[in-house]
């Protein structure tokens, strides 16, 4: 958690000095739920990520150089310039990298669990994280409703923030808590506050934990507040002042700081606290060291079969 | 002993399934009911959670494909119709085919698409869809008018590493047929020179081949020799041997079943005008369907998509000038 609101700090003002083109996306305000579920995640298990995990890609293991290569556009990022800022993913660790379409990762992960179960690999779960506007899409349905179609060990944790980019709930839908949908899709679900960060451990660990038990896909939904814009580029004005100084609107790390100095490790918090500032530091500096994307270097190529991409004319 | 378009599509996932244990098929009523033409018939039994019913979801049943892939597995993806994978278009367009650029990790998947028109099935059970996928980075596109292409190009396609899209032409199902299956195979993406001719080439692919084909016959009864170029892959198109046989003739028809606005005709005409003008001795032309949506009608759908007739009324057109 506190390396992610580190590392994002760190990436906002880099973007507000113009050194990272297109957006930067935060995830301030849903540290704790995200975090929760790359925590509960082990090694072999997939995960897919959206905008807003920073969190939990860290907590899962990703290492937080790949973020900075990635929105710096580092050609030794695992997107080599040729996608930047969220869309990372590492195969090989078992992070899916995301694309833009809400609710697409849904049936991704389940076709992770799918070849894995089809191996007959046994034990290994997914998780996948969308916003309560993903919940809107046809994705979103056709992706849970395979999964639980299929069984299959899918955790869907969804960040209900308030507001997809600048619209509220309520012209988002129309049930009273997303929460009830799960039982329409025949699921297991499970409700949290996403402020508190003891409670998402808990609840997000007892739906993973679920899954891989074999209880079928797992619906977690999360009750926060975004704490910043949609994109660094939003100011987020729209948000409703109620909202913000309600108990939903709480800073989940302001949670955790208050929850360590009442049991006495105030001072392991700032020790924490500069020896993320420290590593965040020192990574920019050395990713800004490093070779940006050639033009004239890169492959061109959106294929890997030998003449499937046509040469240009001019080529 | 003879076998149709369809029972070499449907061997050649029973040869995939057979060779590879990675290989799996995916889709609407593919499992015990063999699938709604019937391309997977008897393959459940066969091969026992490996031919799968799926839910009315293309998207997600695009993006399962997708993660299996990234997983290690070679799904071949059954659309019921090549006209619904529409509702799959952003899993196919925006994650199958960027998937290799992006993280240099393969995304090795076919999509299966029961294409093209028919008597009576109307605007939304008859639509060619090459147009669509070949404008997109990251994707093969095959389109085989052959029993013979059918079956290697299928099986070609399920070992490639790229996702390919297989348009396979309903109208050819069950009436084109072969004496026996190949046994050795043209690669997939070389054009092939269905027949030979030295006054006018005709590009065509799946259905209209058999078009051109009829129209060639129509003209040589008039005296031209048409030279009949068949592409069985539209992406990437095998120009050299489009360029090679403009060469020959001096003179272009394009055909496509698709509709007119852009498509595999029209980057056959392109090509050829912009690398092969010297060699033309006419203005390359194009035919296509109608621009409108696909008529239900058997009377209506004769006259919009391109026919033996009128691809003869246009080659002479292309040969008088």
């Amino acid at each position: 958690m506190l390396r992610a609101r580190t590392v994002e700090d760190k990436l906002a003002s880099l973007y507000r000095a113009g050194r990272i083109v297109g957006g930067v996306y935060l995830g301030k305000g849903q540290e704790a739920l995200s975090a929760a579920g790359g925590v509960s995640l082990q090694s072999g298990d997939v995960f897919a990520p959206l905008i807003r995990d920073m969190a939990g890609r860290l907590a899962f293991g990703e290492p937080l150089i790949d973020a900075v290569r990635t929105y710096l556009g580092s050609r030794l990022g695992p997107m080599r310039g040729r996608d930047g800022n969220i869309h990372r993913g590492d195969l090989s660790r078992g992070i899916l990298p995301m694309i833009s379409h809400l609710g697409a990762m849904l049936s991704a992960t389940v076709g992770v669990l799918f070849a894995k179960r089809m191996r007959g690999e046994k034990g290994g779960v997914g998780l996948t994280c969308v916003g309560d506007g993903a919940t809107s899409t046809g994705s979103f349905h056709e992706g849970l409703n395979l999964a639980a179609v299929e069984k299959l060990p899918l955790i869907t944790v969804v960040a209900d923030n308030g507001y997809a980019y600048s619209t509220p709930n309520q012209r988002q839908y129309a049930c009273t808590d997303l929460l009830e949908r799960a039982k329409g899709y025949g699921v297991e679900g499970h409700g949290v506050d996403g402020t508190d960060p003891e409670l998402c451990l808990q609840v997000v660990g007892r739906a993973v934990q679920r899954a891989r038990d074999g209880a079928g896909p797992q619906l977690v939904v999360g009750r926060l507040l975004r704490l910043c814009g949609h994109g660094e580029h939003d100011d987020g004005l729209y948000v409703d002042e109620k909202l913000r100084r309600s108990t939903r609107g709480r800073d989940c790390l302001a949670v955790m700081e208050e929850t360590m100095k009442t049991r006495g490790r105030g001072r392991d918090w700032e020790k924490w606290k500069e020896e993320a500032q420290r590593e965040v530091e020192e990574v920019v500096a050395e990713v800004s060291a490093e070779p940006v994307p050639d033009p004239f270097e890169e492959n061109w190529r959106a294929t890997l079969t030998e003449g499937a991409t046509e040469a240009l004319p001019d080529e | 002993m003879s076998v149709t378009y369809l029972e070499a599509i449907r061997a050649a996932q029973e040869k995939a399934l057979q060779d590879d244990p990675k290989v799996f098929i995916y889709g609407q009523d593919v499992g015990r009911f063999g699938g709604a033409f019937k391309a997977t018939k008897n393959l459940a039994e066969k091969f026992p959670g490996r031919v799968m019913d799926s839910p009315i979801s293309e998207d997600a049943m695009v993006g399962m494909a997708v993660g299996a892939a990234l997983d290690g597995l070679r799904p071949v993806v059954e659309m019921q119709f090549a006209d619904f994978s529409t509702v799959g278009l952003n899993q196919v367009l925006n994650h199958a085919a960027t998937t290799y650029w992006r993280t240099g990790r393969p995304c090795p998947m076919v999509l299966r698409l029961p294409s093209g028109g028919t008597p009576g099935s109307g605007p939304f059970h008859s639509q060619s869809m090459e147009t669509i996928y070949s404008h997109y980075p990251g994707l093969v596109v095959m389109t085989p008018a052959t029993v013979e292409d059918a079956y290697s190009m299928l099986l070609e396609a399920i070992r490639m590493e790229d996702p390919v899209v297989f348009c396979e032409h309903k109208l050819l199902y069950y009436h084109l047929k072969a004496e026996s299956l190949p046994t050795e195979a043209v690669p997939a993406f070389r054009a092939r020179v269905a027949r030979a001719g030295r006054d006018v080439t005709c590009v065509a692919y799946s259905a209209m081949l058999h078009e051109a084909m009829a129209a060639a016959e129509e003209l040589a009864g008039e005296g031209y020799e048409t030279e009949v170029v068949d592409l069985r892959t539209v992406k990437p198109l095998d120009t050299d041997t489009i360029l090679a046989s403009v060469a020959r003739t001096g003179r272009l028809l394009a055909v496509g079943e698709s509709w007119p606005w852009g498509g595999a005709s029209a980057e056959v005409v392109a090509r050829v005008a912009s690398e092969g003008f010297e060699l033309l001795d006419a203005p390359p032309k194009r035919l296509n369907a109608k621009d409108t949506p696909i008529p239900y009608h058997p009377n209506l759908w004769a006259a919009h998509r391109p026919t033996a007739v009128r691809i003869a009324a246009a080659l002479r057109e292309v040969l008088r000038y």
